[in-house]
């Protein structure tokens, strides 16, 4: 473990934002070499993050996506078996050389590293409801072995373990006890602000606030069954900036609600709303006292 | 004091282990928090708590065991509550007299009742009511907005770790308490029991190995059938009357159901306050979606799974005796309660679901009775989860 304060530290990039609880957590992680479990929700960026914190450390990165097929073994490393069982037949390859065969995942790959990486396991709640715990000792350890050869595959850098989750399942235990976690809460106006701004900078401080007050509107709405989020706000300021819609247009309707709305029903909800004329919001006060502050 | 706020999160129920508590001093030990309680607030957030349903509660230890630690904090509070309460444009629903009244209270009279109001608000939220935004008649109850509404202690920018833990924002991921879409389908997700069945399309590595070798080498694929869930639900649901307050909820846990694709079948019927000779294939309830509950029983063998969704309230008549239909066109000489039997009976597991709080239950005589039948449990996520294990877990 590092000294005291001795270690390299994660300040944020030019551009992605952080909050500062976030910025600790991931000094926390660094620091303390466990893994960090990001939770969110979804498009609060939390993949993006490793990415930046790769950046930012100056550390290559890999990423291991995980798919509900995918086994904990799959990041270790992969035996071909099938793939020797045909060379010995055909008596091509090097079939006596086990290890010829082996193929490293992104786990097995950032622990045989001479640098030390920054490793994302993306979406892990997406695997079967065991896998996280199939990982319990390599995380810990950082180090597996080979069974088939017998080598003993141990990290020289411990990696810097970054792990995303949607929540779709419980993970267990055991396997929160490893971890630093933080939740990623959703961004208030003001960090949203330079949020946008990092997309799409020099933006209009009025229709910026007229974008503002219509998507957190929508975000207030209960009735919605999937709330959009930040990357469909900056798709959607995308898509108002390129067809040059003045401010007076969105204050007084909602375009392009596509980019924003992607459930059926919520669009059927907000028409049959536009249908009785309903108002929209164009001041922040009109938003309740948790936007006025 | 620190090991105030180890024993009070576990007091809690958060699941903090000394591994994580050592994190936690390790983390302290190399300075992380930077000799700041806002920062210290969200280490400790990090190292001991691993789930954001868990928050609040983090929020109301903290705020307990740290209490007063902050000195300067006292004062600023204190004064800012006042400002607040002074402005009338914080009150945009009192009415003159209701101004009147509350301009005639002293300032330290209205700053304690105010306190105690939120206090005692605060507490009876955690008995799982839900809060009703503003009192009306009296002057502080009108404080009774969401405490992050009020922004006790001036601009989010320079907010303290004390007032970050008043506000608790993190109340609506309490998972006793509120149930959202994506929670629900979490605790559907559980609901699953794996088989081996259907068209063999995944290559059996070891099988293959060894018919291979007793092939001489010659290579032998062996397939076999990916690993399926083998869970059949039946859904019987009450609507109307007693159940429309109950309307979101209920239908959330139906669109989870539609969506939860993991489900070898499934199906869903309605009935009103009890079953009877009839249940409904569609909501509106028509003599055109009748469907006779005795062909239902037939259909389905003892292997599915049944949830009944309801608030097992009823008039103790339309359980007990017969023609006890609350539709007399309906009406029919088998009581609800051997309807009731024989579904329990039929069927291997049954759970029925109450989207009423737990603590109403024994109110009322037929949920008493029911409940006698069928394991009951609240339309929460953790009671949803108890019911999956329930349905599919391993027998107690």
């Amino acid at each position: 473990m590092s000294e005291n304060g001795n270690f390299k530290r994660f300040e944020g990039t030019p551009g992605y934002i952080v909050s500062g609880p976030l910025v600790d957590a991931v000094n926390c992680a660094i620091a303390l070499e466990r893994p960090l479990l990001l939770k969110g929700e979804p498009g609060t960026g939390k993949t993006v993050l490793a990415k930046h914190v790769a950046d930012g450390l100056g550390m290559p990165m890999l990423s291991w996506h995980i798919k509900s097929t995918t086994k904990a073994a799959d990041g270790l490393y992969v035996y071909d078996t099938v793939q020797r069982l045909n060379d010995s037949r055909f008596g091509t390859g090097t079939v006596s050389d086990i290890r010829s065969y082996i193929k490293m995942g992104p786990l097995g790959r950032s622990f045989g590293a001479e640098e030390r990486h920054v490793l994302l396991i993306d979406e892990i709640d997406k695997a079967d409801l065991e896998f996280p715990n199939d990982l319990l000792r390599e995380l810990d350890e950082m180090r597996f072995t080979v069974v088939e050869t017998g080598d003993e595959v141990a990290a020289r850098q411990r990696p810097v373990v970054l792990i995303t989750s949607n929540n779709e399942k419980e993970l267990p235990d055991a396997f929160l006890r490893r971890c630093i976690f933080h939740y990623i809460e959703f961004p208030d106006p003001a960090l949203m602000r330079k949020i946008v701004d990092v997309h799409h900078p020099h933006l209009d401080t009025k229709l910026l606030d007229q974008v503002l007050i219509k998507f957190y509107w929508l975000r207030e709405q209960n009735e919605l069954r999937k709330k959009p989020s930040t990357s469909e706000l900056v798709d959607w300021i995308s898509a108002l900036l390129r067809s040059g819609v003045s401010q007076s247009q969105i204050e007084s309707h909602i375009p392009f609600l596509g980019a924003l709305l992607k459930k059926e029903q919520d669009v059927d909800a907000l028409q049959k709303y536009d249908q009785k004329s309903g108002r929209y919001p164009t001041k922040w006060a009109d938003l309740g006292p948790r936007y006025n502050q | 004091m620190f090991l105030d706020l180890f024993y009070g999160l576990r007091d809690e129920g958060i699941p903090v282990a000394i591994q994580e508590w050592q994190a936690f001093l390790s983390a302290l030990e190399q300075g992380l928090h930077g000799s700041s309680l806002l920062r210290f607030y969200h280490l400790g957030r990090a190292c001991l708590v691993k789930s954001e349903t868990y928050f609040d509660a983090y929020d109301r230890v903290f705020q307990r065991v740290f209490k007063g630690v902050e000195g300067a904090l006292g004062d600023d509070v204190t004064n800012a509550v006042l400002e607040w309460l002074k402005n009338p444009e914080n009150f945009p629903d009192l009415t003159p007299e209701q101004m009147a009244e509350l301009q005639k209270l002293s300032s330290d009279e209205l700053m304690r009742k105010f306190l105690e109001t939120l206090a005692e608000q605060t507490e009876r939220h955690d008995g799982g009511d839900r809060w009703v935004g503003t009192g009306g008649k009296s002057p502080y109850g009108h404080g009774g907005q969401h405490p992050s509404g009020i922004r006790v202690g001036g601009p989010s920018k320079s907010r303290s770790a004390m007032k970050v833990a008043e506000e608790r924002r993190f109340r609506d991921y309490r998972t006793d308490l509120t149930l959202d879409l994506r929670q629900m389908k979490v605790a559907l997700r559980r609901m699953r029991q794996l088989t081996r069945r259907g068209v063999q399309t995944e290559l059996d590595l070891d099988e293959t190995i060894d018919e291979t070798c007793k092939n001489a080498g010659e290579i032998e694929l062996v397939f076999r059938a990916p690993r399926r869930n083998d869970v059949r639900l039946l859904l019987l649901m009450d609507v109307g009357g007693t159940m429309d307050p109950h309307y979101e909820p209920v239908s959330q846990l139906l669109t989870a159901l539609h969506e939860e694709r993991g489900l070898r079948d499934f199906q869903a019927y309605y009935f009103h306050n009890c079953v009877y000779d009839h249940v409904y294939s569609a909501a509106r309830m028509l003599r055109i979606d009748e469907v006779p509950t005795g062909d239902v029983l037939r259909r389905l063998d003892e292997r599915w799974k049944v949830a009944i969704v309801g608030d097992a309230a009823m008039h103790p008549a339309e359980l007990m005796e017969p023609n006890g239909n609350i539709d007399p066109r309906r009406s029919a000489p088998t009581t609800g309660i051997a309807w009731l039997h024989r579904i329990a009976t039929h069927f291997d597991r049954a759970v029925w679901i109450n989207p009423e709080p737990a603590s109403e239950w024994d109110f009322t005589q037929t949920t008493r009775v029911v409940r006698r039948l069928f394991p009951m449990f609240h339309l929460s996520v953790d009671g949803l989860a108890s019911a999956v294990q329930a349905l599919v877990g391993a027998r107690q």
